[in-house]
């Protein structure tokens, strides 16, 4: 099978302090992978380090074999809802626009076709109603939906999304995995920052367990017996029962 | 004075037309540019710069060239010293951005003083638009032009990089350069600015347009052109209160737009505090009445 992502060795430090610790894993093609750990465990970070979001130490990240910069237009990227300033002046339909932007290169603007495809990735997540809506003036789940639908319009093979499920409604999830799992049969890759373990095993196929360093990485029913999962949530193992308990980071 | 009589000394007097023509070009670049700085949140940064084009001002006119390129060399110089220092350290950027412009700006008023009598530093400080001369029209002409073509050219780029640089960055775009580039732009507007409202106000020029429009729409295009038009008419405005009542132009622009900012403060269809307090009174009435 293709291997879409592999990461070698990777070490990343924040003010000194290490905080990502010797990574190494690889995806394949068409795979949904979770990324988990406890809080603090450096889950985003090693996301950000490895699309070269932020300095690392150490460390090989190929795209198909290739080096990541060849790649760089083809990952769509969805941030944590606390990076966006949710008061810019943009419109639900021109944030799902900006997913047709890194196609275009300098000086081209959108064309009829950019938009209409804009359109139809905003009708995918279900959020075509809300097209002309300041993007603040929707809910968390529906901001979601949108941030999903800009990844989607940018025609993206790897998906990264951090944390996309924190604070959303359900059936914003639900429509969320449903996507998620649409597009990997399309082929696609695509990696998940997650903090709930309950729904973990359900959501992907593969998890990484992180807590700093490596813990596992492999099928998700394997990385989620009782005795792997201690192994990085340690000291919060009062509050852990063996599956079905949200671990709450 | 009359509005009409105004326009009648505007065909009179030349130096009427090119004080217009510079104020017209200042609040449109400074609509332009101040929406890119206030969505950055980096109002702060736009004082500190304009603030530090003073000693390079200065020192160009100890050399006897043009104020233009010491002023964009010692802005673009503050820029990157507030990003070491902040970097580099625990200080804060605001602190950084506190310490740096203010020690910038005293070795200015260091250097004017010791050469110049004083009335050229507070031309330089509060503007002066009645005295600007032919070569200050063109040199503002020309900064207009680049900054309005810089911001029409890479405005996709200005979009992303300030909505979500972490998407831009993604996908390869240089944010660090973005980043001084505009921060260049922001010196050359200081210096195209120096005249009509001095170095001090600049930031008001920046600042309060902008954040007036966007009190007014969800839309960052919207959001540009009312700015320079909000820019355009404090600037006319302004120069006709300073020209009829004797007063320095530089605040009386700024109070125009200042004036402005307070309308749509209160009055915004979607932001004014009015229309929410009214809004808010009309839905408990409503709940009373049921």
């Amino acid at each position: 099978m293709d291997e879409a992502l592999k990461i070698d060795h990777l070490y990343v430090s924040y003010l000194g302090n290490q905080v990502v610790k010797d990574i190494s894993f690889s995806v394949d093609k068409s795979s949904l992978v979770g990324i988990i750990g406890p809080n603090g465990a450096g889950k985003s970070t090693m996301m950000k380090a490895a699309l070269h979001l932020i300095p690392k130490d150490k460390g090989e990240v190929q795209i198909f074999g290739e080096s990541l910069k060849k790649w760089r237009k083809k990952i769509a990227y969805v941030p944590q809802r606390s990076d966006i300033d949710w008061d810019f002046p943009i419109t639900v339909f021109d944030v799902v626009l900006l997913g047709t932007y890194p196609k275009l290169g300098l000086f081209k603007r959108p064309t009829k076709s950019d938009r209409e495809w804009a359109y139809e990735c905003l009708k995918t997540v279900g959020m075509e109603t809300f097209s002309n809506r300041q993007i603040g003036e929707l809910s968390g789940g529906q901001q979601q939906r949108v941030f999903l639908a800009r990844a989607l319009a940018q025609k993206a093979e790897l998906f990264f999304l951090d944390e996309p499920f924190v604070g959303i409604d359900v059936a914003s999830e639900e429509t969320i995995i449903h996507i998620l799992r649409e597009l990997k049969k399309e082929g696609k890759t695509i990696l998940v920052v997650h903090h709930d373990l309950s729904k973990a095993e359900s959501y992907f196929d593969h998890l990484l367990l992180l807590n700093k360093n490596m813990i596992h990485y492999g099928a998700s029913e394997e990385v989620l017996q009782p005795e792997v999962i201690t192994k990085a949530y340690a000291n919060q193992f009062s509050f852990l029962q063996p599956k079905g308990v949200n671990v709450t980071s | 004075m009359s509005i009409f009589e105004f326009f009648q000394a505007l065909f009179q007097y030349e130096f009427l037309q090119k004080a217009l023509f510079t104020s017209v070009i200042v609040g449109i670049i400074c609509g332009i540019v101040g929406c890119f700085i206030i969505l950055r949140g980096m109002a702060l940064m736009g004082d500190a710069i304009s603030h530090a084009v003073l000693p390079g001002v200065a020192i160009s006119y100890m050399l006897g060239i043009n104020f233009f390129f010491g002023a964009v060399i010692t802005g673009v110089l503050t820029a990157i010293g507030i990003g070491y220092v902040s970097q580099n350290s625990r200080i804060k950027h605001d602190m950084a951005i506190g310490i740096m412009f203010t020690s910038m700006f005293a070795v200015g008023i260091v250097i004017i003083t010791m050469m110049k009598s004083s009335a050229d530093l507070y031309h330089i400080l509060f503007g002066n638009v009645l005295a600007v001369r032919m070569s200050d029209m063109w040199i503002t002409l020309g900064i207009g032009v680049l900054v309005i073509g810089l911001v029409v050219l890479f405005y996709k780029e200005l979009l992303v990089s300030t909505f979500d640089p972490t998407m831009a960055q993604s996908y390869g775009l240089p944010n660090k350069w973005i980043h001084y580039c505009l921060m260049a732009v922001l010196t050359m507007v200081t210096v195209a600015s120096l005249q009509t409202v001095g170095i001090v106000l600049v930031v008001a020029m920046l600042i309060t347009p902008a954040a007036t429009a966007y009190l007014l729409t969800n839309r960052l295009s919207v959001m540009i052109y009312l700015s320079a038009t909000i820019g355009v008419i404090s600037s006319v405005f302004g120069l006709y209160f300073s020209f009829t009542y004797n007063l320095a132009s530089g605040a009386t622009i700024v109070l125009v737009s200042a004036f402005l900012f307070a309308l749509a403060f209160f009055f915004s269809p979607s932001q004014g505090i009015v229309w929410k307090a009214y809004k808010s009174r009309k839905n408990r009435l409503e709940l009373l009445e049921k």
